[in-house]
Parts: structure tokens; C-alpha cells; sequence
């Protein structure tokens, strides 16, 4: 299977982008994944839900921004490129 | 580009033939170019300056281009200060030397450790004052230069297989490269990520963890090597000589890495906690041999 960089670089993009449309109030909180419902227990193993909740929560705050810039650069070159 | 400014009240001197020995057309470097004007010096801002300085005197002891010398000497190390100050934020330099201070002892000792890990009993890695010692000092520690030549000649390698069954092409060794490289990637993302849903607290690098998984290319070269010798059956011996080694070699080196003490000594420790870090570490381990197969099978037919 020929993998290259560049098909690298697609995944991870659509993978963020994947994350980061998921809607807090709409969908997350409905099927029990919201951000406030993970940080019950405050010993010193919160599992891996609340783990994996708190990694979506700070992709989508982190993210945020450099998605915009880079999904822009990639809708420019795609325009451009084909 | 050659240039040759013709320049009328230029007295023309036969001590330009001096300068530099490689005056024959054919001389790319502009320094030595055969400027029958006299103007040598093809740097901004300084074609015509001073042509009184170049009767008959070599290159090396005109003040201009002392000056120039300097000047350029100067702007080099400046530039490469302020690339090393701006490339040691992203990659850092110094920690990457400790992993590439090896000697051949330690080379021939860890090899013999990647094939036949059964014997060896004491796997810790030695620590002076909270830093790990260097490999050259410690069999147990991880090192980067088994990874990145295992990883070279594993790119070797299988374009000499594939040149083999004519199937090569000189973009095929990048093709091969980069898409080995893209599944190293991947496989220290997915590490990484379950490292962190786990929260084990250890002291495992990012770096640790590429070079622990660049140790497989060394079985996957000898599968390969005696697939090409002794066809299929050799490659599916040697694979599966080295899918069993590298399974227990990494088992045993994360063990103490991952788990906790109490339970990396052997003895049995009760509590999710711990049965979670032991199936993470046999996961890993598991990656390794389908990795292996997977890098190598489309190699040998």
C-alpha cells in the first residue's frame, strides 16, 4: 500500500476537521459526551472516557483557528491545482 | 552567468590571469570567471569599485576582497547561529546526540539482543543522576542509530527485491520510503494516543518510542535478505523468527517503562489500572509482527 506524505497530511486535516464539527449542545451532550460530564471524578485516575472527552474538548478549542487558516490554504490550492 | 562589463577606460592588465587558477571558460564559480574587463568581484554593489587595486596583486591580498571575505564569512555564521537557534526549538539537537552516541560494541551487543532477547535477564536502564546514561554505557537504553540505518537499508533492500522480480523503478525506492515512513508516523501517533488515554505517567520520549519502533526493520531486512536467498519459506522462517523476538523484546523493555513496579517485577498486581497497562503494552507489541508482515510481503513473491 503506497502511502505517501502527502495523503498523511489529508488524513490528519480531515481528522481534525472531523473533530472539530462535532457540535457541543447538539450532539455531544445528547449521546453523554459532553464536556461537563467528564470531569466527575477529580482522583488521580479519570479514566479513559474522561480522557478521551477532555482530547476532544482541547482539539476543538486549540484547533479552532489554524483549521480555518489551513482549510482556506487548502481550498486555494485545490482551486488552483485541481 | 558570465558577465563581461565592458568597461572603455579600463586599462586592460595581464596580472588578472593571477587570480585563481581555474581561469578557463568553462568555470562556473563566478569568482573565477575570466572578466577580461577586470572586474572580478560579481557581488551586489561592488562591480566597478576601486580599479586602481588590481594591478598586480592576487586574489588573496586584495583589501577589497579581504573585506568581501570577511564580510561573507561574517553573514555565513550568522545565518547558521540564527538557523540553529530557530531549528533547536522545533527538533531538539542536543537530545537527539545522546541517542546517537553509539560504538560498535554496543551496535553488536544490541543486535544479538534484537535476535535472541531469551537470555537476557536484567532489562533496566541505567540512570546517572535522572539522566538516562548514554548508550554507549548501557545496553538497555534506546539509541536512534540502529532505527535510521535499519530503516535505510530496509529501503535498499527492497529495491534490490523488487529489482529482482523487474519490477523497479528509481521512483520506487521513494515511493518505498515514504510510505514506511508514513506508517512509522502512524504507529507513534497511535502509541502516543493510547499513552495518553491510559494516563500512564512515565518518562518514555517521543523519540524513545520512534526508536523503539524502528528496531523491527532489522528483522524485516534479514526476512527479506532470505527471501531473496531461499525464496518464500525462508522469508516465512526468518519472519517468524523475528516476529516471536521482537514481541518479547518489546514486551520486556516497555514492561518497565509502562507498569508500575510492583507488577513490571513479575509479581502479580490485582486492579484495572495495572491489566489496563499490561494490555497496552502487549498491544504494542502485537503491532510489531503485523507491521512487519505488512511492510515486507508484498516484497518477496
Amino acid at each position: 500500500m503506497a502511502f505517501t506524505l502527502y495523503a498523511l497530511i489529508q488524513t490528519a486535516i480531515l481528522f481534525t476537521n472531523a473533530i472539530a464539527v462535532l457540535h457541543e449542545e447538539r450532539f455531544l451532550s445528547k449521546i453523554g459526551w459532553g464536556a461537563e460530564q467528564g470531569v466527575g471524578g477529580f482522583g488521580d485516575d479519570p479514566g479513559i472516557k474522561a480522557q478521551l472527552l477532555n482530547l476532544i474538548r482541547s482539539v476543538r478549542t486549540v484547533m479552532r483557528v489554524p483549521l480555518i487558516a489551513v482549510n482556506s490554504v487548502c481550498i486555494v490550492l485545490l482551486l488552483l491545482f485541481g | 552567468m558570465m558577465e563581461y562589463p565592458n568597461q572603455s577606460g579600463f586599462r586592460q592588465l595581464p596580472q588578472v590571469r593571477m587570480r585563481g587558477s581555474a581561469m578557463e571558460p568553462s568555470d562556473p564559480t563566478q569568482l573565477f570567471d575570466d572578466t577580461s574587463s577586470g572586474v572580478n568581484k560579481h557581488e551586489p554593489g561592488r562591480v566597478g569599485k576601486s580599479p586602481d587595486v588590481f594591478s598586480g596583486q592576487n586574489l588573496l591580498s586584495d583589501p577589497m576582497s579581504n573585506l568581501a571575505m570577511a564580510y561573507g564569512s561574517s553573514l555565513a555564521s550568522h545565518g547558521k547561529e540564527m538557523m540553529d537557534k530557530n531549528l533547536d526549538r522545533f527538533i531538539p539537537i542536543s537530545k537527539l546526540k545522546y541517542y546517537f552516541a553509539v560504538d560498535t560494541v554496543y551496535v553488536g551487543k544490541k543486535l544479538g539482543l534484537l535476535v535472541f532477547p531469551y537470555m537476557h535477564d536484567n532489562w533496566e536502564v541505567n540512570y546517572q543522576q535522572d539522566t538516562p546514561v548514554a548508550p554507549r554505557f548501557d545496553i538497555n537504553a534506546p539509541d536512534l542509530y540502529i532505527p535510521v540505518m535499519g530503516f535505510i537499508t530496509y529501503v535498499l533492500v527492497a529495491g534490490l527485491a523488487l529489482g529482482t522480480q523487474n519490477r523497479f523503478s528509481p521512483e520506487i525506492l521513494g515511493i518505498q520510503a515514504s510510505s514506511a515512513l508514513v506508517w512509522l508516523i502512524i504507529e507513534v501517533l497511535a502509541v502516543l494516543l493510547s499513552l495518553y488515554l491510559v494516563t500512564v505517567n512515565t518518562d518514555l520520549t517521543t523519540i524513545d518510542l520512534v526508536a523503539f519502533s524502528g528496531y523491527k526493520y532489522v528483522g524485516m531486512i534479514v526476512g527479506v535478505v532470505a527471501g531473496l536467498l531461499f525464496g518464500r519459506m525462508g522469508y516465512y522462517l526468518a519472519l517468524l523468527w523475528f516476529c516471536a523476538s521482537i514481541f518479547v523484546f518489546t514486551i520486556r523493555t516497555l514492561r518497565l517503562k509502562i507498569l508500575s513496579e510492583a507488577a513490571a517485577e513479575g509479581r502479580l498486581v490485582r486492579g484495572t489500572k495495572n491489566q489496563l497497562r499490561m494490555y497496552l503494552t502487549m498491544a504494542i507489541a502485537a503491532a510489531q509482527p503485523v507491521f512487519m508482515y505488512w511492510l515486507t510481503f508484498h516484497l518477496v513473491r
